[in-house]
């Protein structure tokens, strides 16, 4: 017999977007699980170093309808405008009550919060700079994990760490019912039955070769939510960071090139001249990273592989960048084995974060085309933080907006849950077939003897969605991946492992976690394929210009038969109005 | 050796770099008490463990040579 418990709301993820939603709900003296595969204060939120934006106006004159404006067209204006409204009206009152559960903001000489500039952030819809971005030093979203978690202990949301989630469990009336879980350090099935579940799952980018994520992020709850039947919102929009040191990912920050650090091919030539005449090697992130993707396909990438470019700051001097970069230096040193004070930096795009996801709504809810519209609600499923696609990043991302999506939707999805959970007291029965499909096919894992591994498929996959659905993409290329990855994904059923014990059985855990990753891969490659245009990250080089006319709509994929559907994208604001799309220059 | 494994994994892909290739290819040949110096190492904080390895704050004198050792790991381009 499966070990069963029973809450009013399962958390799947204890990154910032799961603890944020948890603490409304434990608030609110429900019965709280938060299951996570790693310790939370351990989750990739930690990663986040930049801050978080809201119009504060502490620096600089602001309000929230400008940031508003550039996060429109930040998205190339794929983001929908009524939960870019929603999410900017409230980031200060969300900045605000993070202080007051004791966030450590830095602070400005007169006591108020601490705002740095960052890219894409205007005032008066496009003009000069704005300095939007509050931040705890280089460390707001290990901050904010800290805070958000202390706070949890103290409203007693129960933690279940080391818990890998497996499945939802979906009646056949569409309400989901809960998840099912493999306890990690004992190998064991647990099923949490909960009337509200919310996946905070984080994001995907380990489908490529070249990415700036921890090894967890492998879109857990993407392929749930697959498994489940429901389909998945703009997948084809990634953002690569231009530079990443190539196999290991680990991130070149922009500062180095903003204190004078400039890319070089394999001939020496300073090529962001021939691509951003003015701004060179400080332009935006996707435009010098398809600059280097252009050079490593010309054949003008270093090294043996010819598959990077080289970022140097030599000419700094020995004494600069030991004051101003010591870090760097370090990554540089220990990872790409190059002393930066000698050598250039090898670097490479890399992937960063996934814009795509589950599709959810304002309060968080997961929705998707049904009898009676594109976006009928799924009762008891939510879905919030990168692994959602709400979707107020669009086409593409702008920096600090990531922390701000992660408590401004978990507070909004926990508020909503707490309101479905008054309007449907009783839980509906469990289908316990849906269990113990669930437990089938963990349990395929246990047989011997297969011809292929889960590392090998696992880095083929990444090969593949590296090299043909990367920066740089055309309909000849992208065929040729799928086709690929089509034969890669055919072999999984000859995989097997060959540790077959009980406790943390981290194999096992790998290959539960490329069953995930798989389908993520192929409904990025595909909706990819469907996407004849350049918008934000996604850009075809067979379809150079954006499409407003055909293209001005999200992409919906089902793992089944690769189906593909499509809804309009929300122009309406709540409240002001519509920002029409324009051409986006910088 | 497979709870350590699942405790390499961390909420920053530099931390991932560092602590699984060392676990696979040298914590097995570390003394005991190291070892245990190694077990410890994994409950500390993210951020604390990113500050230690690149430099940006004192390294504790119990962790020291652990710390070297992870570092003077080579991480040869496949």
């Amino acid at each position: 017999m499966i070990p069963k418990r029973r809450f009013d709301a399962v958390i799947v993820g204890g990154g910032g977007a799961g603890l944020r939603a948890a603490l409304q709900l434990a608030e609110a003296n429900l019965k709280v699980a938060l299951i996570s595969k790693v310790f939370p204060t351990r989750s990739h939120t930690v990663s986040a170093q930049g801050g978080i934006t809201a119009a504060l106006a502490n620096v600089s004159d602001d309000n929230w309808h400008w940031h508003m404006y550039d996060t429109v067209k930040g998205s190339d204006y794929l983001g929908d405008q009524d939960a870019i409204e929603f999410m900017c009206r409230n980031a200060s009152s969300a900045v605000y009550e993070l202080e007051h559960m004791g966030l450590p903001f830095s602070r400005l000489d007169n006591g108020k919060i601490y705002q740095r500039p960052f890219g894409g952030q205007s005032q008066n819809y496009g003009g000069a700079q704005a300095i939007r971005t509050c931040a705890a030093a280089d460390r707001t979203g290990h901050a904010l994990l800290h805070t958000l978690y202390q706070r949890n202990i103290a409203a007693r949301t129960q933690f279940f760490d080391e818990f890998f989630a497996l499945d939802l469990i979906r009646d056949a009336d569409g309400y989901v019912l809960g998840v099912t879980a493999m306890e990690i350090e004992s190998g064991e099935p647990w099923v949490f039955e909960a009337r509200t579940t919310l996946l905070a799952t984080g994001g995907a980018c380990r489908i490529f070769r070249h990415s700036t994520n921890a090894h967890i992020n492998t879109g857990d709850g993407l392929g749930m939510v697959l498994r489940a039947g429901l389909p998945l919102e703009d997948m084809e929009f990634w953002q690569f960071h231009p530079t990443g040191i190539p196999e290991v990912g680990s991130l070149i920050t922009e500062g180095v090139r903003g204190e004078g650090g400039f890319l070089v091919n394999k001939l020496g030539e300073k090529f962001m001249a021939n691509y951003a005449p003015n701004a060179k090697d400080l332009a935006s992130r996707d435009v010098v990273s398809r600059a280097i993707a252009q050079e490593i396909r010309a054949g003008r990438g270093c090294g043996v592989h010819g598959d990077y470019v080289d970022l140097k700051i030599e000419h700094l001097g020995t004494e600069k960048i030991k004051a101003r970069l010591p870090g760097i230096r370090e990554l540089s040193m220990q990872f790409a084995g190059a002393d930066p004070i000698t050598d250039p930096i090898p670097v490479t795009p890399t992937a960063h974060y996934m814009m795509g996801g589950i599709p959810s709504n304002l309060h968080g809810q997961v929705v998707s085309p049904a009898h009676y519209g594109p976006e009928e609600a799924v009762p008891g499923l939510y879905a919030a933080g990168e692994c959602a696609c709400v979707s107020v990043h669009g086409a593409n991302r702008l920096g600090g907006n990531s922390l701000l999506d992660l408590v401004v939707f978990g507070r909004a999805a926990g508020m909503h849950m707490i309101e479905h959970l008054r309007e449907n007291p009783i839980p509906r029965p469990l289908p316990q077939a849906e269990v113990e499909k669930s437990m089938a096919r963990v349990a395929r894992w246990d047989r011997k003897g297969g011809t292929e591994t889960v590392a090998g498929l696992r880095g083929e996959m990444q090969r593949v969605m590296q090299d043909h659905c990367g920066v740089y993409r055309s309909e000849e290329l992208l065929l040729a991946g799928l086709e690929k990855l089509t034969r890669v994904a055919a072999r999984l059923p000859d995989a097997a492992i060959r540790d077959h014990s009980k406790h943390f059985n981290t194999a096992r855990l790998e290959a539960l976690e490329l069953e995930n990753l798989l389908p993520i891969a192929r409904a990025t490659l595909v909706s990819a394929l469907a996407r004849t245009e350049s918008r934000g990250a996604h850009s075809r080089e067979d379809h150079p210009q954006r499409d407003d006319r055909q293209w001005l709509r999200h992409s919906l994929y089902y793992c089944q038969n690769d189906q593909l559907d499509y809804k309009p994208v929300k122009l309406k604001p709540l409240t002001v109005e519509s920002f029409q799309p324009k051409e986006r220059t910088y | 050796m497979n709870r350590l494994r699942w405790l390499c994994r961390r909420g920053m892909l530099e931390l991932d770099s560092w602590l699984a290739p060392f676990l696979e290819t040298r914590y097995a040949d570390l003394a005991p008490e190291l070892q245990g110096v190694f077990a410890r190492l994994l409950d500390q904080d993210d951020l604390a463990l990113f500050d230690w390895f690149t430099g940006a704050s004192e390294l504790p004198d119990e962790f020291r040579f652990v710390v070297a050792a992870i570092k003077s790991t080579r991480y040869p381009r496949s």
